[in-house]
């Protein structure tokens, strides 16, 4: 469904990512794990359209998708969350939605934008009341909104970006398990950018780890959490400390 | 239809009837004014609610008058076909301008900045062709020969102005409405607060800020060609330029920039105030209302930044339910 070769962004004499390269299959959610400033967040930047790649191509559905203004992007399929919640506050909490119904599925029709705001709200489990204002949302109910909006756009692969930073323990939960049900009962595929592992490697087919912009190791949860790569970058280096922190990981990815 | 409809109709038919009953012709000239300038301020608030504040606006107007006053006195073209002309020429200057600003996302302060440079540019190019457009001392259409006055847009009695303009009047109301409902209001909301999220949503940010600042300067474009038409004399200082582009910044904040007549009531006040002015001080206050506008702009955007009547409306409305 997505196939990725060769990317690399920088920013002046920084690279932010270098020469990263990855395929996702339809149907699967793909971790996207790796310290802050990995670049995690500048590979989903330049998915879904917001930075142009300096080199490198993005395949989506067969089509060069490298490049192309993000409004473009989101009408082929691909929805978005950001990092921090980025609500319009000027508009109700439905209206956020139906905006991204509206614009986002490339269909311009007020029925069909309403009847998918209606739809992604009770997905995540928002309120449909059309005047609730985004003020009253805590920290979860942002999240939700921003996964409804995303949703809302009618993606075939969702990019959701760290979504669960600011989060209790029970609230990740709920929030891995919503990305599972709308992998399961929608059919859409989903790459997951976070920072928290053990949450992560719960619901995800497969993971993939970054570190200063490039690819460390990638495989199934199980394997990954075990690589001592993967820990050096999580842990450190110290051999008591990282041996122990493969077993927590084990134990928290439940293999 | 509900009380809100029957109180519009019934306003609008009062509106419609006045003339027939009060034919004071001091007064329905204000009135032809206030309603001229009323759909000049509502158009550029189009833009304005949504954070687009263009103190370009002079040029457009300046452009609609000018360029319909040029083709009739020189190539003879009825205001009928010219106005649509000067309407598209001042979209292409619209186009022109905004595009690189959009496209390189350049936004507030800077904004203003590049649309302020195209109100000075649109006033030196109309001083600097004196040969044709009469520099600073202003400029005249023709008079139409006796019996011309429908082709040249050209009516000496005060009450057919009067109904034209309340057209035009409900015209720009029409249009507010029309934005205020349509998926672009909240496309522009969005693209006002976030525009990498509005893009993330699908909105193409770029199109939508085109296509308002286009409908705003069309409309501008046409008010300044209708005040160029009635009072049959334009200067570079009352349809084009800095002051105007102010003053329409001014008159939209003191009305009410989020509320349909909000720009009606900032004409109101505004064009009451130059007459009070001017009758008053007569020529020794030249210049004195741009001062007040000033002072009073800064006491409104401090103390009542929704403008007098959406302070006013926001009592009556019920605040929007929390989650």
């Amino acid at each position: 469904m997505l196939t990725v070769e060769g990317l690399v962004k920088r920013f002046g004499g920084f690279t932010a990512v270098n020469n990263v390269s990855f395929r996702v299959e339809q149907g699967e959610i793909l971790g996207l794990i790796g310290p802050n400033g990995s670049g995690k967040s500048t590979i989903f930047n330049m998915l879904s359209g917001t930075l142009v790649p300096t080199a490198g191509s993005i395949l989506f559905d067969g089509a060069e998708i490298s490049g192309v203004a993000p409004h473009r992007i989101i009408n082929s399929g691909i929805g978005r969350t950001f990092q921090i919640p980025r609500p319009f506050h000027r508009l109700s909490i439905f209206e956020n939605v139906a905006l991204a119904g509206y614009y986002g599925q490339g269909s311009h029709s007020r029925a069909k934008a309403d009847e998918a705001a209606e739809r992604a709200l009770g997905m995540v489990g928002l309120p449909t009341d059309r005047h609730a204002s985004v003020d009253g949302l805590g920290a979860a109910g942002l999240k939700k909104l921003e996964l409804a909006k995303a949703l809302a756009t009618g993606p075939k692969l969702l990019l959701a970006d760290e979504s669960l930073g600011g989060l209790d323990e029970h609230e990740m939960d709920q929030a891995a398990d919503m990305l599972r049900k709308i992998r399961d009962e929608l059919g859409i595929t989903i790459i997951w950018v976070e920072h928290i592992m053990g949450v992560l490697m719960r619901v995800v087919d497969r993971v993939m780890v970054l570190d200063h912009g490039e690819k460390i190791s990638e495989g199934l949860p199980s394997a990954v959490a075990g690589d001592p790569r993967v820990i050096e970058v999580y842990l450190g280096t110290d051999a008591d400390s990282s041996q122990a922190a493969a077993a927590e990981a084990r134990r928290k990815a439940g293999v | 239809m509900n009380s809100r409809h029957i109180a519009w109709a019934v306003g609008l038919a009062a509106l419609v009837a006045l003339p027939f009953v009060y034919r004071e012709p001091y007064h329905l000239h204000i009135l032809v004014l206030i309603l001229i300038w009323s759909f000049a301020y509502t158009a550029w608030s189009i833009m304005g609610r949504f954070g687009l504040v263009s103190l370009g606006h002079g040029g457009f107007m300046g452009v609609g008058a000018y360029v319909t006053a040029l083709l009739w006195n020189h190539l003879g073209v009825s205001p009928w076909i010219g106005i649509p002309i000067s309407m598209v020429a001042a979209g292409v200057l619209a186009l022109v301008v905004a595009y690189p600003c959009f496209r390189f996302r350049i936004t507030g302060h800077y904004f203003v900045l590049v649309t302020l440079a195209l109100s000075g540019i649109v006033l030196q190019v109309i001083t600097a062709t004196r040969d044709y457009t009469g520099g600073s001392l202003g400029y005249t259409p023709n008079r139409a020969p006796s019996g011309k006055g429908l082709l040249a847009l050209q009516f000496d009695d005060k009450t057919t102005w009067y109904l034209i303009a309340l057209g035009v009047w409900v015209l720009g109301l029409l249009v507010w409405r029309w934005v205020d409902r349509s998926m672009s209001r909240y496309a522009m909301e969005a693209i006002s607060e976030d525009e990498d999220a509005a893009a993330a949503a699908g909105v193409n940010v770029t199109a939508e800020k085109l296509k308002i600042t286009l409908i705003s300067a069309l409309m501008t474009a046409l008010a300044g060609a209708l005040y160029c038409q009635y009072q049959m004399f334009i200067s570079p200082d009352t349809v084009s330029g800095i002051a105007v582009s102010l003053q329409m910044v001014f008159a939209v904040i003191v009305g009410g920039l989020y509320v349909s007549l909000g720009p009606t009531v900032g004409a109101i006040i505004t064009i009451m105030l130059a007459e009070v002015l001017r009758i008053r001080f007569g020529t020794g206050a030249v210049g004195w209302d741009n001062l007040v506008y000033g002072v009073l702009l800064v006491v409104f955007i401090i103390f009542l930044p929704k403008g007098i009547l959406g302070s006013v409306m926001e009592r009556f409305k019920t605040q929007p339910k929390k989650v």
